[in-house]
């Protein structure tokens, strides 16, 4: 028990000393634009696609299963706004980062860890170059600029499908949709949801490169690594987000 | 197979280590080692596995910390060093690593370029182009430039490894077991290369290694690393006249089985 408290004391004072380093490495040239662009590109750029099919299906799914409901109440007419608050507050920035932990976190943990296991990491230290600066603040710079551009994306995608639903059954011209959704969503609720992206894009790149970056060495270790990325994006994640609807419910008022 | 004799100058340690002691948790690898390497001479570490061979060499390029002990290399004190001067020494230092570490996300070409590219900014395409093609005529692997790391046999690997560390012209250089899992022909061509190496680049170097025909053909010098300490040293001939059964079982399995 007290040696397992010891354990988890050390894990803290590790990640105390990591996050330390990365805000110290971020604003010390040299800075290594090139690789975040490239960076950027491999956690953005490919899961676009993803993205864009898991708001569809989002936005289309979720219009179709609250149509029935409103129905009892003959208040249709009111999708567009309930799939603008639900997508826009809710369900953009959390589906973004669930996608974004499985397949960005898998792959950050899993390719940092190999890194670390066949050496490569040290190879790259002794030739010349800081890996911390090279591999981990890249990545972390890209998730955190990145998952809120696709959360965007997504938010996007999801409001066309609920688009595409209401049509199946309604005539509603795409401008008339778009200007409902846009009555209930104030510049708060735009801001909120870039916030929680912002958060969340830096705790996955975050939590995927500690885990990656100090792997125990070994190759089950970058099985091991990948899977714990992902495990713990997800649930820091759930947490921020709980935390993030607290706060928002103290702040909403104070500025409208 | 004898090696041509290399300019040594035996007054001038270009790696001098004092006192060096490294535990993990409470086992001890190193007790206070010492140890000097001379300009222009191999050196070879012989060693069971896991007596801390890697180890040393680690803690010599700065990747780990000693307990106790000072390390010297060309004049600096590795263990005091600041971040900014160590990577400027580690550039003076190739390592070429037990397992190759070539970057896997990357081609041959890539993985010579990435030295240069990160470490001598001014340098035009078509010079970084023919340091890169240089390198690899040297270790004879011109024609693979193409292709990734996987494609490549451990022979091969090793041997871009010791490439891509050659890039950069180090004064000093680290060799991890370059002959270990090769075959007899591989091996050969290995050795041959470090010692033209040594030749071509007058480089330093320390050689890590317990394969014995490896150590008497590059090894200027040697020492052997036994329960953590440098207890014997010499040539090779000096290293094995004992009857010390941690010592002769080295040779005989070698030479007499
Ligand atoms: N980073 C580390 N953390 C904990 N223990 C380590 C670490 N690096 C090495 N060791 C331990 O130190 C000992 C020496 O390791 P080292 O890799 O130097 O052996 P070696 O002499 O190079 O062996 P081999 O010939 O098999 O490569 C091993 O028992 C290893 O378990
Ligand atoms: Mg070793």
């Amino acid at each position: 028990m007290g040696r397992k408290i010891n354990n988890l004391l050390l894990e803290f004072a590790s990640l105390h000393r990591f996050l330390m380093r990365f805000f110290r490495e971020l604003v010390t040239p040299p800075y290594e634009f090139k690789e975040i662009i490239r960076q950027c590109y491999e956690v953005g750029w490919k899961s676009f696609p993803l993205i864009g099919l898991t708001g569809f299906i989002v936005g289309f799914v979720f219009t179709k299963q609250s149509r029935p409901s409103l129905e009892d109440f003959g208040a249709t007419s009111w999708l567009p706004a309930l799939i603008s608050i639900a997508i826009v507050r809710a369900l953009a920035p959390l589906v973004t980062a669930l996608i974004a932990s499985g397949k960005v976190g898998s792959q950050i943990g899993a390719e940092l860890s190999s890194m670390n296991v066949t050496e490569q990491i040290d190879a790259m230290e002794v030739s010349g170059t800081n890996p911390f600066k090279y591999l981990v603040v890249t990545r972390v710079v890209a998730t955190t600029i990145m998952i809120p551009v696709l959360c965007f994306y997504i938010a996007a995608i999801g409001l066309f499908g609920g688009y595409l639903s209401i049509i199946g059954q309604d005539q509603l011209s795409l401008l008339s949709f778009f200007t409902q959704v846009f009555d209930k969503i104030a510049f708060i609720d735009i801001f909120a949801m870039a916030l929680r992206a912002i958060v969340f894009g830096f705790t996955i790149g975050f939590a995927s490169c500690y885990i990656g970056y100090n792997s125990s060495k070994g190759t089950e270790g970058v099985g091991k690594a990948a899977n714990s990325a992902v495990v713990a994006s997800m649930f820091i994640v759930f947490i921020e987000e709980l935390l993030i609807v607290q706060l928002l419910a103290v702040i909403t008022p104070l500025i409208s | 197979m004898e090696k041509i004799q290399n300019r040594i100058i035996y007054d001038d340690a270009v790696i001098s280590v004092d006192k060096l002691s490294k535990s993990f948790g409470d086992r001890q690898i190193l007790r206070d080692v010492d140890l000097k390497l001379y300009r222009g001479e191999n050196l070879v570490v012989l060693g069971r596995s896991g007596t801390g061979k890697s180890v040393l060499i680690k803690l010599i390029s700065g990747l780990l910390k000693p307990d106790s002990g000072t390390i010297n290399v060309l004049g600096e004190v590795v263990n005091e060093l600041k971040e900014r001067d160590l990577m400027k020494l580690r550039l003076k230092i190739g390592f070429s690593f037990q397992n190759s570490a070539l970057y896997d996300s990357m081609t041959v070409r890539e993985n010579l370029e990435f030295p240069l590219v990160r470490n001598k900014r001014n340098l035009t395409r078509a010079e970084i182009n023919r340091e890169v093609e240089d390198v690899l005529e040297g270790v004879g692997l011109l024609q693979a430039i193409n292709q990734m790391p996987s494609e490549l046999s451990g022979g091969q690997k090793k041997r871009i490894g010791i490439a891509r560390t050659l890039i950069l012209r180090p004064d000093i250089m680290l060799y991890d077991e370059p002959t270990a899992g090769l075959d007899p022909i591989t091996c050969l061509d290995i050795n041959t290369l470090i010692n033209e190496v040594q030749e071509r680049y007058q480089t330093s170097s320390i050689i890590i290694t317990h394969d014995l025909a490896c150590a008497k053909m590059v090894g200027d010098r040697m020492v052997m690393l036994l329960d953590g300490k440098f207890e014997r040293q010499g040539t090779f001939a000096e290293i094995f006249d004992t009857d010390d059964d941690r010592v002769k079982p080295f040779y005989d399995y070698n030479f007499i089985v």
